[in-house]
């Protein structure tokens, strides 16, 4: 499984596995986008370019989330591909999406930020974990 | 929660002795039921707040508390600066000064009822609500500074409401030493177009009926009878805070350690409050406070547009208006505090100063949103709050089930048509949004209500229910 949401009382959880830690970042935006609404419904026509730095992976994660939320809601976009490159504690990326289309996305709810509650990104079978809360 | 865990110290308190390195004791209000109900996390949160440089008296849980960041939501904390106190960005949360404001109408029911789905209707089209919407003001840099530093005061003198409205809000409409310049371009780019806007999640505006008052004295000087309308809006500083708290909270967590300050959990970051990162953050804090103020002011506006070009001879002044998520320096016995309410009410209790004349016998309304389709109260602050929690009461029902579940549990359609059935109109757009804010995805809001006016947090004014309601 690519990624997937776990429970959190008020709010929800993001998680991503991949084979390395930069593919399990993406997983975990993809998670993300994934709580506004289906990636599935979105298309990637335009290509976003982002980037971040950190002193620690687990703030890192943090911040390439919260890169991404920063992009959804100035250009009022929704993302349903990343690639992310990592350098170190520096992540370069390219979110692909499109604007929000209400009609056609059903938009469940915006992402505030991403929180550092059960923020993790460790070692996961013989790949990687990334996982966070998000805001909503 | 285990109740084996906690100590009661009353019918309605409970709590955590110190242990480990808490420096206060923990104190929960609640009844026995909403206790046993309330997740550990509660307990954990309110322990690792105790353990916070400067902490005054007691880390405090509310009724309504619930798993948060960092604090649990429905968490009181005062931090002294005279005693190496801190500030939390953490603790103030990403949305920063989101509340609750209570508008009068002047109509009853049937004014309602006989409009019922042409005003739902305007009212939907003319307040932006919802993910990717937009306002209809859009600013440049120096009226967002203006916004900024002038609050619900600004909205008036750009025509958006009047002085009587900023007596009805906290610190007079106007959050003071406010810090413009302390706000970064991202998160004033967040703002530019969010002006107006209800945002989404648990956000929303309702037209609500007075369904039963519980103390008819104070009922009469807030100008709440049985049977009135009224209209409850929740919203926040939107994007502006959200960006504010994102990047103080990645400071403060790199900070504490040369603050020399060890957080049990990197959610409660914190700097000392005499400290550069901590003042900057309270000044761009108390800006989005101002943000927050004037967004409601401006819906507020487009309420009133809406109610006068429908129902001519309704008025609308504003009851009151309260933040649920800030850090607010206050006078508590001999000592100036900043207290953390992070997802709380204030609650001052009757003859407090900064209570508004016209309400200072009564004590503060405090403005309790329930689930929709539930039902909202009013109550009011009481003398002995100061000593309970700082003055502080809970804010809502709090999450009883989390949105992943609430989704596997609902379908948005159904809970519309169930809500129509009992004469409730909701109007969103999005179902999945309405699915995941179904009623009984909250607490029993009358279970809270009822253990804040036991614990003698706050007292019981009046239940309000919805006729109406725009989700975000």
């Amino acid at each position: 499984m690519p990624w997937e949401h776990y429970e959190h009382e008020a709010d929800i959880g993001v998680r991503g596995f991949g084979a390395t830690k930069a593919e399990a970042f993406e997983q975990a935006a993809l998670a993300m986008t994934a709580v506004v609404a289906d990636p599935v419904l979105v298309a990637p026509r335009e290509r976003v370019i982002l980037g971040c730095e950190a002193p620690d992976d687990e703030l890192l994660l943090a911040d390439w989330l919260n890169a991404v939320v920063y992009e959804m809601s100035s250009r009022r976009m929704l993302f349903s591909r990343f690639v992310v490159r990592l350098d170190g504690r520096r992540l370069s990326a390219e979110a692909w999406g499109e604007p929000v289309d209400v009609a056609r996305h059903h938009p469940a709810v915006e992402v505030k930020g991403a929180t550092y509650t059960t923020l993790r990104v460790a070692p996961h079978a013989d790949g990687w974990l990334a996982q966070t809360v998000v805001d909503v | 929660m285990d109740l084996a865990l906690l100590r009661q110290t009353g019918e309605h308190r409970w709590e955590i002795p110190m242990q480990g390195a808490m420096r206060v004791p923990a104190v929960i209000y609640g009844s026995e039921a909403l206790l046993r109900d309330m997740d550990h996390k509660v307990y954990e949160q309110a322990v690792n707040v105790a353990m916070l440089p400067g902490i005054v008296e007691a880390s405090y849980a509310m009724p309504d508390a619930h798993w948060g960041y960092g604090f649990p939501i429905g968490g009181v904390a005062a931090f002294d600066p005279d005693a190496g106190g801190v500030i939390s960005a953490g603790g103030v949360g990403f949305d920063i000064s989101c509340g609750v404001r209570c508008l009068h109408t002047g109509l009853a029911r049937a004014d309602i009822m006989k409009v019922q789905r042409e005003l739902a209707h305007e009212l939907s089209r003319s307040i932006p609500a919802g993910v990717g919407s937009t306002g209809a003001i859009h600013l440049g840099e120096a009226e967002m500074d203006a916004m900024l530093a002038g609050g619900a005061a600004w909205a008036v003198k750009r025509g958006w409401g009047s002085a009587q409205d900023l007596a009805r809000i906290e610190e007079g409409g106007q959050m003071k030493h406010a810090k413009p310049g302390n706000v970064s371009p991202r998160a004033r780019k967040r703002q530019r177009d969010e002006m107006g806007t209800l945002g989404s999640g648990n956000h929303y505006l309702e037209v609500q009926e007075v369904s039963a008052v519980f103390d008819a004295r104070i009922a009469a000087i807030f100008g709440l009878r049985q049977g009135d309308i009224v209209v409850m809006i929740h919203c926040s500083s939107r994007g502006l805070g959200h960006q504010i708290g994102t990047e103080f909270l990645k400071r403060m967590a790199i900070s504490a350690a040369q603050h020399g300050i060890h957080l049990p959990d990197r959610e409660l970051a914190c700097a000392p409050i005499r400290s550069p990162v901590g003042e900057e953050y309270l000044g761009a804090m108390r800006a989005a406070i101002n943000c927050a103020l004037a967004n409601r002011q401006i819906l507020t506006h487009l309420v009133r547009d809406v109610f006068r070009a429908m129902l001519p001879r309704s008025e609308l002044p504003l009851l009151y208006d309260v933040s649920h998520n800030t850090c607010k320096v206050e006078q508590h016995g001999n000592r100036q505090l900043y207290v953390h309410r992070k997802g709380a009410t204030r609650a001052f209790g009757p003859g407090h100063p900064d209570i508004p004349p016209a309400l200072r016998d009564a004590g503060q309304p405090v403005l309790i949103g329930g689930s929709m389709g539930t039902g909202s109260y009013v109550l009011a602050g009481t003398k002995e709050s100061e000593t309970l929690a700082f003055s502080s009461a809970c804010h809502g029902a709090g999450r009883a089930m989390s949105r992943h579940q609430a989704l596997k549990t609902w379908q948005g359609r159904k809970v519309v048509d169930d809500l129509a059935a009992r004469g409730i109109i909701i109007k969103s757009p999005s179902m999945r949004g309405i699915a995941e804010e179904a009623p009984d995805a909250y607490k029993n809001v009358s279970a809270v209500v009822d253990a804040a006016d036991a614990a003698g947090l706050a007292r019981k004014v009046a239940r309000l229910e919805p006729l109406i309601c725009i989700k975000g």
